[in-house]
């Protein structure tokens, strides 16, 4: 352990200051000795006294200052037990289960695929077994208001989980429950293996980290002294190595020093994402991280995400921006104060939306309704804004060669024939409604 | 030092860090006792020693009140900017969302607010006794330098910077607006100061037991405001603006 120095000189200018407990005392007993000269003795010689015992002092301090320095004012210590003790404790409260050790879900699923030959089903069963976030029957309301009602899903470990819905939807309020700032009015939860019960709060928020939409900075602190006191907040004394990881882990090493206040809005996002780094938690709540950035900004929050995915980090993401959903989320959430849908996004479009394919023909058909009807896996069709036609039917493989056939035989000139895709915006506005619409715009 | 203390620490040099970084909160810390002693310090000066004991006494009494003020009303200020400040900057709800506990926040908030200004009284004080015993008459040094009035400094400075802190607290915690809560915070954390304004009115006489007894009564009264400020400090209602247990009971579950 480093020794300190029990008086402090300033490089610049006249002055010392204490900086240990034996520098306080000895302040202490100069005033204590200084009052008492003035008030016991005559008053010359309390004049005499207090000059004395100032001089005394005032050499004592320098003497003890060593050499001159600036004050250090970060006082880091040298000691990092806290930190072990810190993370032997989260180790005891939840470990995963031995046999996922630090797998990914992927990982977990191609292990078991290589044993059973089973991928969908041993997949969905193992992985639901190692879910970090359960939700069953969760309802909050603000007086008469309800924000969400009856929201039951389930996040894995290790995945993005999108939570999507309107203006007013519940979103930030889901998140304001799971991390324990809200209290639900009805249903339970378990967040990182603890339930949400308001008896465990401190040791969930130990084990989670939640980014705000607004980052909320102190923005008269430099970007580290920010970072130093959230670490201070999760109970770590010597946090400069954590700090220096999340600055490199959001690429901000050389603006470690500067104002928060003279960052750009996509820089102070980065910050809130270092911050939201520093305790490595086990799920991170990602509030509408890209609100009001550039694309340039906002891609390098998504590659953010995407590394944090592949650390193994939960991240459970809400957002309004269907493109980003569509991106980086495993799966996803709708909720429009109850919750609408929950799955894969390739699942709900197969879930929602019959099959089709698109056909596309250098000119229009003759008797389009005598060609596709004598096909017999096309159940319906119908044109497109483009003057192409689009087939519903039932199974794509069975039906394109079909169709193929039929039209060469018709003697139309194809230019091109795909499968249909339906985009995540299709299956949220077909969940939301026109109400969800609305309250968007 | 255990999690607790880390955390109590964090949020107290953080905050040492903006009232450094805020110049509003530095000339209000060193402006402000100067206007409550810069008056009462002169007419001190101005006694000569055929002043009558009397006269000497209630001119003493009233400057050495007036010292008192100013760990009354300078943590005050901070104190109602604590919570709501927090808010407006929107920098409560992430602090909220780490491990801190209410009383390690509170604890925190509210020693980064005594330390400083209970460290300015006594500064003043002390500067202000030494004046008067280097430069003014003799009957008026008399007068300052008794034990009763500096036990009285040593114990109300930080006893009456609590109760401000208290008080401020709870007026930040339920504000909607700065402006509101500082001037609240000031108005409501005076009447703290009728005890030691009895002492230096001579209602009762100012001996050191006297200025302990007041002392206890402070202390007692700084207990029961830290606990009523703890339990005003719901999360729920800072972030949402209305209480879990307020809504349950509207929702009638």
């Amino acid at each position: 352990m480093v020794k300190r120095q029990w008086f402090a000189r300033r490089r610049h200018g006249f002055g010392a200051r204490p900086t240990t407990w034996q520098g306080w005392l000895i302040t202490a007993i100069a005033v204590a000795g200084a009052i008492g000269a003035l008030a016991g003795a005559k008053k010359t010689t309390g004049e005499i006294l207090l000059v004395g015992i100032v001089g005394l002092y005032l050499a004592l301090a320098y003497s003890l200052g060593g050499a001159k320095k600036l004050v250090d004012t970060t006082e880091r210590g040298v000691e990092s037990d806290d930190d072990h003790a810190l993370e032997n404790a989260i180790a005891k409260v939840s470990l995963p289960p031995a046999i996922y050790g630090s797998q990914s879900p992927r990982e977990i699923a191609e292990a078991i695929v290589s044993h059973t030959g089973k991928f969908a089903d041993a997949t969905e069963d193992a992985v639901m077994s190692d879910s970090v976030i359960v939700v069953e029957h969760l309802t909050k309301q603000f007086g008469p208001r309800v924000a969400f009602e009856d929201v039951s899903f389930s996040v894995r470990r290790g995945e993005v989980f999108g939570f999507l819905g309107p203006n007013g939807a519940g979103k930030t309020s889901t998140v304001r429950t799971l991390s324990t700032l809200v209290t639900p009015t009805s249903g339970t939860a378990e967040v990182a293996g603890i339930a949400l019960t308001g008896k465990h709060d401190i040791e969930i928020r130990q084990r989670i980290a939640v980014m705000t939409e607004v980052p909320g900075l102190y923005l008269r602190l430099s970007v580290t002294e920010n970072l130093v006191f959230f670490a201070g907040l999760y109970g770590y004394r010597d946090a400069q190595p954590r700090i220096d990881r999340a600055l490199e882990a959001v690429n901000l090493t050389s603006r470690a020093s500067d104002l928060c206040g003279s960052l750009s809005k996509g820089l102070r996002q980065r910050v809130g994402l270092a911050r939201a780094l520093l305790n490595d938690p086990e799920i991170v709540f990602l509030d509408e991280p890209t609100s009001g950035l550039d694309p340039v900004a906002s891609l390098e929050v998504h590659n953010l995400i995407i590394a944090l995915r592949d650390k193994g980090v939960t991240v459970f993401l809400t957002t309004h921006r269907l493109d980003e959903a569509e991106k980086l989320c495993d799966r996803v959430a709708i909720l429009n104060t109850t919750l609408r849908t929950v799955g894969r996004i390739d699942d709900l479009r197969r879930k929602m939306f019959q099959k089709s394919i698109l056909v596309s023909t250098a000119a229009p058909l003759a008797n389009p309704e005598g060609l596709f009807s004598s096909i017999e896996s096309v159940a319906n069709w119908s044109t497109d804004d483009t003057g192409g036609y689009v087939l519903t039917v039932s199974d794509v493989r069975v039906a394109a060669p079909a169709i193929t056939r039929a039209l060469v035989a018709a003697g139309a000139d194809v230019l091109s024939l795909a499968e249909g895709h339906h985009s995540l915006e299709e299956v949220y506005l077909e969940l939301v409604g026109a109400a969800g619409k609305g309250s968007e715009q | 030092m255990n999690q607790s203390a880390i955390r109590i620490r964090a949020v107290m040099r953080k905050e040492f860090q903006e009232y450094r970084r805020n110049r509003f909160i530095i000339y209000t810390m060193g402006t402000l006792p100067l206007i409550f002693t810069a008056l009462p310090v002169i007419s001190l000066f101005s006694i000569s020693n055929s002043t009558p004991p009397s006269v000497v006494r209630t001119q003493v009494a009233i400057t050495l009140l007036l010292l008192l003020v100013i760990p009354v009303v300078l943590p005050a200020t901070i104190a109602a900017y604590s919570v709501i400040g927090e808010r407006d900057q929107g920098t409560l709800e992430p602090l909220l969302t780490t491990p801190i506990s209410r009383e390690e926040f509170l604890l925190g908030k509210s020693l980064a607010a005594t330390i400083p200004t209970v460290g300015v009284a006594y500064v003043f004080f002390i500067v202000l006794v030494v004046a008067i015993r280097l430069g003014a008459s003799s009957v008026v040094a008399h007068a300052v330098w008794q034990p009763s009035w500096f036990l009285a400094e040593l114990l109300f400075a930080p006893l009456l910077a609590a109760w401000s802190v208290w008080v401020g607290t709870a007026i930040s915690a339920r504000s909607s607006d700065v402006r509101v809560a500082q001037q609240l915070g000031t108005l409501a954390s005076l009447p703290a100061l009728v005890l030691p304004l009895l002492m230096s009115l001579q209602v009762f006489k100012p001996t050191a037991t006297v200025a302990v007894v007041i002392a206890v009564a402070l202390a007692v009264i700084d207990v029961g405001a830290w606990r009523i400020v703890s339990k005003m400090f719901d999360r729920e209602r800072l972030i949402t603006g209305a209480s879990a247990v307020t809504m349950r009971a509207e929702a009638g579950t």
